[in-house]
Order: structure tokens, then C-alpha cells, then sequence
């Protein structure tokens, strides 16, 4: 579904990336780990095709992201959703307006098709009725990253990008944001990919992690990972939080 | 393939068959269709998917939903599935478990046009208020400064001064000169008829001095910083910045605004100079070129023209222009609440009134001089 091969990503003299690989295949919840300033989010903007890597090539369905046309482009786009960490909802549109923005562009004009993938869109990620007229201020942390995967679902993807979709949020907000996209990825036979600092989400819903070291990816099932003698990853999952989160999903 | 659905049938028994493009794309057209069903439905209704290319979730969603309103709660209609699709059920459970959306609250907005200009009113009152505050702390921190003089950020005070003045030089010449130029020459053009051309040195001298200087670098400098003050201020206020400065115990007042005011308040008479001075460059060359004038008939006639005055009624316009810039623009910025849109919508007001307001002290000045015979 997703290939990366010998990716250099360069900001300045500051070289982010070396030479990452990485792969995703259909239908699993790829988590993707790193310590702060390793590239995890520099990483998913160059799959989106945000930003062009230095060397190297990302293929999507297939496909390498150089030399698409517009067309291939908008084709392409709509067949991933993104969210991104602060929800980046836009701020003058309403959660109906924000969630209507891709429809109305890629899919239809008709007001009562656009009500009804609405009214779908935050059933699915479980926004109460009335939600849809405020506006992203009005919203608490966890309603937000609620209406951007409700924007992010809004044109039916296969593909989910999510950066830290449960940063920022009490334990219990997500707890349940994990249960939330355990459900949809079983029912809508969804690929996702995310970015996380969340032990607890990574145990939960992960199948495969890729840790970012030294501007390369070493990934793996999230047990399997944790026995790399690298110090980082040792750290990261032997750690006292990460003993915590381990014993909870598996204990 | 075009998606389709056809409803055959009668009393009891109902077959709707879909076929075609189900996916999630066609919902547009899938929607419109859906309109062709009966508002009301009872017995036993059969749908048939083997037909249905690719079923969707919107598509199917829109089905439910129709389905649901043509069976409202009595359960008279029974509704089979035939080669369902695979997220049917989900979908039927997320639709059962969608509560009736909530009816929407009384509107509080109407009660006729008295409550209306009541609502105006107490608007209008909270909103002189709310200036009024503004107006205060501003004059409470500059009273605070005068004991302790560190309350003026002197570094943040220079940066504006840099930022609003120094940078503005160029454009403010620019424009300084070029229209005293284009006033000496559409002058010249009229006074030539009477032979008065030399009265071209008193037409620009007067003009530049005692209104256009001053009045033309206000208006480039509010739309330059008044603008800059109120974006800066404004972003300031989305990130909670202003928020975490007050929780640090810090005066956002003391620290963002009145630096910008007392900078501008440095800046703008500085500029108002350069310009009065571009201003008589422009006439002077003018003169020299087209009316052939001699520089030193120039200066004496310039002597002649102007009364000691001329330049500080000019002049001493600047700090009230500069005050009324930076302070409206200040005051939008920090109006500023939650969208990108506020935000555009403040910085455009803070120019237009800062403008507006520019123009307005400049007619009563104007008037006041006059009056007390400057």
C-alpha cells in the first residue's frame, strides 16, 4: 500500500532522514515511534507528497508520488484521509462546513447528500447530534480530533494518516478514540498509519511499529521491536510508562 | 454504469432492487433518487444488492437513513437484505444508536424590533466599555512608567521605532515626492494663466507643510503598521500567547501594546520630517525644471511663503496621528477571537478606522487652527 525506499530528507545541513525504508500493507494499523526532532512528521508529510524528499521515492497504491498530473493527483487524494495533531480543522467553518469542505469539491453539490455524509461522518467517529453547527473554538481537545477524522472519513478512504491523534487527551478521551478506531478499522476495512507517542494506543491498536533511529526505520510487531537491543528502543519500551501500558493490554 | 433503484411491488410485499454504481461516488445521484421513494412505506420490503456495484458507505447510509423516515418508529415496515453489504450492519447499528437529532434550541434572536435595538444598545454599551478599559490600562501602565521607567521596554520600544519608522523611510519619500510634484505641476498648469507661477513655491511649501506631509505618511504608515500591529497582536491572541503572558503575571498592555504606541509616537513626526523635506525637494526641482525657476528665487520666495508655524502645525499633527494608529490598530488585534477569519476581518477594520480616524482629527485640527489663527 505504502513504500518507501532510501528516503533523504535534508533540512539545511541537517540531515533528518538516511536512507529510510519503509512499507505498509493493506489493512493493518501501522504505528510509527520516534523521539522528538527524528522526522516522524517530516516522514508523513513526504508520503502525502507535502513535502519533496532529497533522494529516495514513496509509491502509494502503486504508484510513485514524482510525475502524477493534477488529475492523477486529485485521483490519488481522495483516496487518503489525514488528521492532523491539532485537528487543523479550518477556524471560519463550522464542523458541518469542515467536514462538507472535501465533498463538495470531489463529490457533490446536492444539500441533502451532503447532510447525509455528514450526519454518517459524525455518527462514525461518535460526535452527538448538534456538534455540527459549532465552531472548531467551541470544541474540547477530544471533540476536535473527532471532527477532524469525521473530515478526514468524510470522502470514504481506504488509506488514514493520523498524526498523534491521541495527543493532548485524558487517558479516558483516549482510551476511547483507540476503541473508536479499532471499530471503524475493522467495519470499514481501513489501512491506517500513525503517528503516536501513546504506549497505551500503540499496544492497543497497533499491528506493526516502525521506530525511527539514526534517520533509518527498524519496524516489526510491537513485542518483537521491543526485544532490538537498540538503547532508544529499550528506553522507550522498557521504560516505566512502557511497562505499565504493556501489562495492561496483555497481562 | 449509472446507479440505479426501482421499487416494485404493492400493498404488502415491496422489492427494491439496486443496482449500478453504488460507490461513493455516485452519492450525489444515489441521493436524488432516493427522493422517488414513497414518503411512507409498510408490509415487507426486500432489498436486493446482487445488482449494486460496490456499495459505499455514504450511498448505503443515505438508504438507511430514507428507509428509517419512510417507517417513522411503528415498525409497520420490515425490511430484508439481499446479498448485503458487508458493513450494512454497521451501519444500521450506528444509525439506531444515533439518537433523534436534538430540536433545535428556541431562537432567543427574535421579539420584535424593541428587543432588537435593545440587544443594539447593550452591544453598543459593552463595546465603549471594553474601549474604555483599553483607553485606561494604557494610560495606567504609562502612569506606572513614570515611577518606574522600566515599564516602557525600552528594546521593545526601539524595535518598533526601527520597524514602523527607519523601514517606512523609502516608501514614505517615494510617495512624499511624487505627489508634491504632481501638486506643483497641475498648480503651475493653472497658475501660469494668471502669470502667478512663482506662487507655485508657496502652493507646494503650504500644502506639504501644513497638511499633506504629515497627513499622507499617517495614512502609508497606518496602512503599513497599523495593519502589521493588529495581525501581530491577533495571531498573538489565537496561539494564547496574550493568555500566557497574563498567567505569567505580565501586562500584555505594558508589553505589546504601549511599546507599539510610544514607537510610532517616536516614529511617525520623524517621518512626517523626511517627508515635509522630500515634499519641498519634489517642488523645488519641479520648479527648477519645468517653470525654470533659480534655486536661490526658490529659497527666498520659500522664506516668504511660509510663517514660522507652517511646519509645526504640520508637525505637531504627527504624535496624535501616530497615537490614533497604533492604538486602533492595538485594539483590534486584541479583539481577536478564534478564526482566521476574525482575524482578517480586525486587521481590515483596524486600517479603515485608523484611516478614517486620521482624517477625521485631521479636519477638526484643522478648524481648531483656524480658530486660534496658526
Amino acid at each position: 500500500m505504502i513504500r518507501v525506499r532510501g528516503l533523504v530528507s535534508r533540512f539545511g545541513g541537517q540531515v533528518v532522514h538516511e536512507g529510510l525504508d519503509m512499507q505498509v500493507e493493506e489493512g493493518e494499523i501501522f504505528g510509527i515511534v520516534g523521539g522528538s526532532g527524528t522526522g516522524k512528521s517530516v516522514l508523513l508529510r513526504t508520503i502525502l507528497g507535502l513535502k519533496r524528499p532529497e533522494a529516495g521515492s514513496v509509491e502509494l497504491y502503486g504508484r510513485s508520488l514524482d510525475g502524477l498530473d493534477a488529475r492523477e493527483r486529485a485521483a490519488l487524494v481522495q483516496k487518503y484521509g489525514v488528521t492532523f495533531q491539532n485537528g487543523a480543522l479550518i477556524s471560519s467553518l463550522t464542523v458541518a462546513e469542515n467536514v462538507r469542505l472535501p465533498l463538495r469539491e470531489y463529490r457533490t453539490r446536492s444539500p441533502e447528500a451532503l447532510e447525509s455524509q455528514t450526519q454518517l461522518c459524525l455518527a462514525m467517529v461518535g460526535l452527538p447530534p448538534g456538534t455540527e453547527e459549532k465552531y472548531p473554538a467551541q470544541l474540547s481537545g477530544g471533540m476536535t480530533k473527532r471532527a477532524a477524522l469525521a473530515r478526514a472519513l468524510a470522502l470514504e478512504p481506504s488509506l488514514l494518516f493520523l498524526d498523534e491523534p491521541t495527543a493532548g487527551l485524558d487517558p479516558i478521551s483516549a482510551a476511547a478514540f483507540d476503541e473508536l478506531l479499532l471499530y471503524l478499522h475493522s467495519r470499514l476495512d481501513l489501512t491506517v498509519v500513525m503517528i503516536t507517542h501513546d504506549l497505551d494506543t500503540l499496544f492497543r491498536t497497533c499491528g506493526r511499529v516502525g521506530v525511527i533511529i539514526d534517520g533509518k526505520m527498524r519496524s516489526g510487531a510491537p513485542r518483537q521491536l521491543a526485544e532490538d537491543p537498540h538503547p532508544w528502543i529499550q528506553a522507550y519500551f522498557h521504560g516505566p510508562r512502557a511497562r505499565a501500558a504493556q501489562e495492561q493490554t496483555h497481562g | 454504469m449509472r446507479s440505479s433503484l426501482a421499487l416494485e411491488g404493492d400493498g404488502d410485499t415491496w422489492k427494491l432492487e439496486l443496482g449500478g454504481d453504488w460507490s461513493a461516488s455516485a452519492l450525489g445521484e444515489i441521493v436524488e433518487q432516493l427522493d422517488s421513494l414513497p414518503p411512507r412505506l409498510r408490509g415487507t420490503l426486500t432489498c436486493d444488492w446482487t445488482r449494486a456495484h460496490a456499495p459505499g458507505i455514504g450511498p448505503v447510509w443515505a438508504l438507511l437513513t430514507r428507509l428509517g423516515a419512510a417507517n417513522p418508529g411503528s415498525g409497520e415496515l420490515r425490511i430484508l437484505h439481499l446479498a448485503a453489504p458487508s458493513h450494512l450492519r454497521f451501519l444500521e447499528d450506528l444509525r439506531d444508536a444515533r439518537a433523534e437529532p436534538a430540536p433545535s434550541a428556541p431562537c432567543d434572536g427574535s421579539g420584535g424590533p424593541i428587543a432588537t435595538l435593545g440587544r443594539w444598545s447593550l452591544a453598543q454599551g459593552l463595546r465603549v466599555r471594553e474601549f474604555a478599559a483599553f483607553v485606561g490600562r494604557m494610560v495606567a501602565v504609562l502612569t506606572r512608567a513614570l515611577s518606574k521607567p522600566r515599564a516602557l521596554r525600552a528594546s521593545s520600544l526601539v524595535r518598533h521605532v526601527q520597524e514602523t519608522g527607519i523601514a517606512a523611510v523609502p516608501i514614505v519619500s517615494l510617495i512624499a515626492f511624487l505627489i508634491s510634484v504632481i501638486v506643483a505641476y497641475l498648480g503651475a498648469q493653472q497658475l501660469r494663466l494668471f502669470g502667478a507661477d512663482i506662487f507655485v513655491v508657496d502652493l507646494t511649501a503650504i500644502a506639504v507643510l501644513r497638511e499633506m506631509g504629515v497627513l499622507l505618511t499617517s495614512i502609508i504608515v497606518a496602512g503599513r503598521s497599523g495593519s502589521a500591529f493588529a495581525a501581530e497582536i491577533g495571531v498573538m491572541q489565537l496561539n494564547e500567547e496574550t493568555d500566557a503572558l497574563r498567567a505569567l503575571g505580565l501586562d500584555p498592555i505594558e508589553l505589546l501594546v504601549v511599546p507599539r504606541v510610544l514607537g510610532l509616537v517616536v516614529a511617525l513626526p520623524l517621518l512626517t520630517v523626511i517627508a515635509d523635506a522630500m515634499g519641498l525637494a519634489g517642488g523645488g526641482l519641479l520648479a527648477h525644471f519645468q517653470l525654470h525657476i533659480p534655486w536661490a528665487q526658490f529659497v527666498n520666495r520659500l522664506h516668504a511663503a511660509i510663517a514660522p508655524s507652517t511646519f509645526w502645525v504640520g508637525l505637531i499633527k504627527a504624535p496624535i496621528f501616530a497615537v490614533l494608529i497604533a492604538a486602533t490598530g492595538a485594539y483590534r488585534g486584541m479583539q481577536v477571537r478564534d478564526s482566521a477569519r476574525e482575524l482578517g476581518r480586525l486587521t481590515t477594520l483596524a486600517v479603515v478606522q485608523s484611516i478614517f480616524l486620521v482624517i477625521l482629527a485631521d479636519a477638526v485640527l484643522a478648524v481648531l487652527f483656524v480658530r486660534l489663527g496658526v
